[in-house]
C-alpha cells in the first residue's frame, strides 16, 4: 500500500493510503477508489451505493463548485498540481474548506514538493503525495519554519495582527 | 516611517534561515540549478548574463538613512561598489556571488529589508506615490495602505503561484505619480460625495507585449474592505487566468477577454461569497500602521525662505530650484528631487559613496527619510527651504546636483543587453547618447518637460509605452534596432505611445530624437509641453522629420 504524508495539525507523519487512484481508461478495481470528476458524475452514485469510500480527483482547470452538493459523501478530494508552479489548487482548497466547510481529507497530488508544504497546509490540505522523496520530517521542518503568518487562511493560524493585539 | 516590530523581524529571520538552507543544498549539489531556480526565484535572485542579480525590495520606495547606508555597505562589500534603482523602486545588485546571498539577506534583515517576492509569479513589491506624506494634493497617506497590503501579501499561501507576476500601485493624489493605470491593480484613494475615504479600483493595466490602461472595476471601495477585495480579485485571477501561454498570462489578458464589466461581476460575486471579516484588518491594526506614518518634527516656519531666495543669485542653483525642488504641504519645507541621470551616467545607477552621502543628508536634513521614484530618481522628501542651498552644495560633491528632473536628459532605461538575459538590445548606451546630445542645461531647459523611456525588449521594464518619446530595442537579424513611439504618459490623463514608423539602427536614435525635438520647438504654441504639441499635431510632422533625414 503506497504511503502518504499526513499533517495532523501539529506535525507531519507517515500514513497508509487505502485508496486506489483510477485513471479514466482503466476499469474500477475493488475497494476504496479516487476517480476523476467526470467519472464521479457518471458512476459516483453506483460506487457509493456499493458501500465503498469514494474520492474525487479535481484537475487544475476544473471547478470545485461542481462537487459542492456531494461533499458530505466524498471521502477524499484530491487536487492536482500538474506542475510546481501551477497554483489554481491553492484557491480550490480554500474554497472547499472556507466556503463549503469541507471537513474531509484534502489531498495534494501531482508535482508536489516539500517547498510547497507550508503554503499547502495553510490552504487546508492535510495529506500529500510528494514526488521528491521527502520524508514526514522534511515536511514538519518546512511547515514549522515560520513562527508567524500575516494573514488568515484555512489552517486557523492566528495572524500577526491578532498576535499584536494580545 | 513604519518600523518593523518583533513579529516583522522574526518573519525576516525565518526567511533568511530558510534561504540559507536552500543555498547550502544548491552549493553542496543536493539541488540542481533547475531545482534551485524555482526557489531562488521566490527570493529575488536571478541568474543573469554575467552573474547572479539580487533584487532588494523597497516597499513604497521609502528608505531610512540606516537602510540606505546598509545598501551602500552591501554594494561595496559584495558587489562592484554600486547598485541600480529600478522602475519598480527596487535596488538591483548585478554582480552577486551565490555563496554571499544568504549573508546579504542577513545584513538586509538587520535594517528591516529583504528580497521577498521581488521575483516569481507572486504579489511583487508594492509601489506608492513617492511624494506620499509630503505633498499637499493627497487625500490620505497611501503608504498606510501599501504597508497593509505588504503584510497581507507576504508569503500569501494562496497567491504565491499565480499565472504570472502581479504588481500593485497606490496613489492618493489626482496627479498620480505612481502610474496606477499601467499596473495589474491600480488603487486611487479619493473621497466620495459623502466625504468617505475609498479606493477607485483599476484592474488589468500593464505594459509589456500588449499594453493596456487599466479599466475601473469599482468606483468606490470603502477603505476598510481593501484586503478582502484584493483577495477576491486575486482569487478570480488565480483560478481563471491563462497558464498555457506566458505572453497571455497577466491579468490584463483575462480582464480584456471578459471585459471590465464581466471581470468586475466575477470579482463582486467572489467577494460577496467570502467571509471578508476574516480578511480585512481590524481598526486597531490599521490605527497602529497609521500611527507609524504620522508626521513628526515639523517646525513652524514662514512659507518663504530668504536664504533660499538669495541662493538663486547663482544661476546653477536657480535652475536646480526650478526643476528639482517641489512644494511641500508644510509651509517652509520642500521636496527635493535628486536626479540619477547625470548625462553620460547609467540611468538609475547609484554608487556606494552617493548612497552614503544621501543617507547623511537624509538624516541631517530630511527627517531620516529618502525615497525612490519609479522614474529611477531619488528624493529627500522633507527639507526645510532654508537648508536647500546647503543640500544642493553637498549633492554636488558626488555629482548628484543635476538639475534635470522631468527634462529630456532625465531618461528612464532598463539595464538592457548590458546585463539582462532577456534583452534584445542595449538601453544604457542609447540613453547616454541622447543625454550627451542635450547635455547643455540651457538647451534641455529650453526643450522643457519631456520624458524619454527606453526598454531593451518587449517586456518593457523601461516603460517605453508611457514615454512622451518611447524607445524599444528590437532584434533585426542579429542587429540592434529601435522602435520609436510618441505620446505616452502615465499621468492622470494616461495614454499609450503610438508607433512612429520603422525601427531605426542604434546610431540613428539620438538623431531621430533631435529631429523630433526640432519639430516640437518649431510647432509648439504658448505653454505647450512636447506631449501637448504631439497631442495637437499628431504623428505626421514628427514622422516626416525623422524619416526624411533617414533617406
Amino acid at each position: 500500500m503506497p504511503s502518504l504524508i499526513r499533517w495532523t495539525g501539529q506535525r507531519a507523519e507517515a500514513a497508509e493510503d487505502p485508496f486506489t487512484a483510477v485513471v479514466d481508461e482503466e476499469p474500477i478495481p475493488r475497494g476504496d477508489v479516487i476517480v476523476s470528476l467526470q467519472r464521479f458524475h457518471n458512476e459516483g452514485h453506483r460506487l457509493l451505493a456499493e458501500g465503498r469510500k469514494v474520492g474525487v480527483r479535481i484537475e487544475a482547470d476544473e471547478a470545485v463548485e461542481d462537487i459542492a452538493a456531494d461533499l458530505t459523501r466524498i471521502a477524499v478530494v484530491a487536487l492536482v498540481f500538474p506542475k510546481f508552479l501551477t497554483g489554481q489548487a491553492y484557491s480550490s482548497a480554500r474554497v472547499l474548506r472556507e466556503r463549503y466547510g469541507y471537513a474531509g481529507e484534502l489531498r495534494a497530488v501531482g508535482d508536489v514538493l516539500r517547498e510547497q508544504a507550508r503554503f499547502m497546509v495553510r490552504c487546508g490540505f492535510d495529506t500529500f503525495a510528494p514526488i521528491d522523496g521527502s520524508s514526514p520530517e522534511n515536511w514538519s521542518h518546512v511547515v514549522g519554519r515560520f513562527r508567524h503568518v500575516y494573514q488568515r487562511a484555512a489552517d486557523g493560524r492566528e495572524p500577526a495582527f491578532e498576535e499584536r493585539r494580545a | 516611517m513604519y518600523q518593523y516590530d518583533a513579529i516583522d523581524k522574526e518573519m525576516l529571520a525565518d526567511r533568511v534561515a530558510e534561504f540559507r538552507e536552500q543555498c547550502e543544498r544548491r552549493l553542496s549539489g543536493d539541488l540542481t540549478e533547475d531545482q534551485f531556480k524555482r526557489l531562488r526565484l521566490m527570493n529575488g535572485l536571478y541568474l543573469q548574463l554575467h552573474a547572479y542579480m539580487l533584487r532588494v525590495a523597497i516597499p513604497y520606495g521609502a528608505l531610512s538613512s540606516a537602510q540606505l547606508r546598509k545598501l551602500a555597505f552591501i554594494a561595496r562589500t559584495y558587489d562592484k561598489g554600486y547598485g541600480h534603482f529600478t522602475t519598480r523602486t527596487n535596488l538591483q545588485l548585478h554582480w552577486i556571488k551565490l555563496k554571499d546571498a544568504p549573508d546579504i539577506l542577513e545584513h538586509l534583515a538587520e535594517v528591516g529589508m529583504h528580497a521577498i517576492q521581488t521575483s516569481g509569479n507572486d504579489i511583487r513589491n508594492i509601489t506608492a506615490d513617492p511624494h506620499a506624506g509630503a505633498t499637499a494634493d493627497e487625500v490620505d497617506d497611501p503608504r498606510i495602505w501599501v504597508e497593509a497590503i505588504r503584510q497581507w501579501s507576504t508569503f500569501h499561501p494562496e497567491f504565491s503561484f499565480l499565472p504570472r507576476k502581479f504588481k500593485i500601485a497606490v496613489t492618493a493624489s489626482p496627479a498620480d505619480r505612481a502610474a496606477t493605470k499601467v499596473y495589474d491593480i491600480g488603487l486611487r484613494l479619493h473621497r466620495n460625495d459623502a466625504g468617505e475615504l475609498g479606493f477607485e479600483v483599476l484592474v488589468g493595466g500593464g505594459l509589456g507585449r500588449t499594453p493596456y490602461l487599466g479599466p475601473v472595476i469599482r468606483g468606490h471601495l470603502p477603505v476598510r474592505h481593501l484586503l478582502s477585495y484584493l483577495q477576491a480579485i486575486l482569487r478570480v485571477y488565480n483560478r481563471h487566468g491563462r497558464r498555457d501561454n506566458i505572453w497571455k498570462a497577466r491579468i490584463k489578458v483575462l480582464v480584456a477577454s471578459l471585459g471590465a464589466e464581466g471581470f468586475g461581476r466575477e470579482v463582486e460575486a467572489e467577494w460577496e461569497s467570502a467571509d471578508n471579516a476574516q480578511v480585512d484588518l481590524p481598526d486597531l491594526e490599521l490605527a497602529r500602521i497609521r500611527a507609524a506614518f504620522t508626521p513628526r518634527n515639523f517646525a513652524t516656519l514662514p512659507a518663504t525662505s530668504a536664504a533660499f531666495e538669495a541662493a538663486k543669485a547663482d544661476p546653477a542653483f536657480a535652475r536646480f530650484a526650478r526643476h528639482n525642488v517641489k512644494p511641500h504641504k508644510i509651509p517652509g519645507y520642500a521636496i527635493v528631487d535628486i536626479s540619477l541621470k547625470k548625462p553620460g551616467e547609467t540611468p538609475g545607477d547609484c554608487s556606494a559613496e552617493q548612497m552614503e552621502l544621501l543617507a547623511n543628508l537624509g538624516e541631517r536634513y530630511s527627517q531620516d527619510e529618502i525615497r525612490v521614484h519609479y522614474e529611477q530618481d531619488l528624493i529627500l522628501p522633507h527639507v526645510m527651504l532654508d537648508d536647500v542651498p546647503a543640500v544642493w552644495k553637498a549633492l554636488g560633491a558626488e555629482g548628484l546636483d543635476t538639475a534635470n528632473r522631468g527634462l529630456i536628459t532625465d531618461i528612464i532605461a532598463c539595464p538592457g543587453l548590458d546585463y539582462c538575459a532577456l534583452a534584445n538590445a542595449r538601453a544604457i548606451p542609447i540613453a547616454q547618447a541622447i543625454a550627451k546630445r542635450f547635455e547643455d542645461p540651457a538647451l534641455a531647459e529650453r526643450v522643457g518637460e519631456l520624458g524619454i523611456k527606453i526598454s531593451g525588449c518587449i517586456n518593457a521594464c523601461g516603460h517605453h509605452h508611457i514615454g512622451a518619446i518611447g524607445i524599444l530595442g528590437v532584434d533585426k537579424k542579429g542587429e540592434e534596432f529601435y522602435q520609436l513611439t510618441l505620446g505616452g504618459s502615465a499621468e492622470a490623463e494616461a495614454s499609450l505611445g503610438q508607433v512612429l514608423g520603422p525601427a531605426v539602427p542604434a546610431n540613428r536614435v539620438a538623431d531621430a530624437v533631435d529631429s523630433m525635438v526640432e519639430v516640437y520647438l518649431r510647432e509648439r504654441q504658448e505653454g505647450e509641453r512636447f506631449l501637448d504639441t504631439y497631442r495637437r499635431t499628431g504623428l505626421a510632422p514628427f514622422k516626416e522629420a525623422v524619416y526624411a533625414v533617414a533617406h
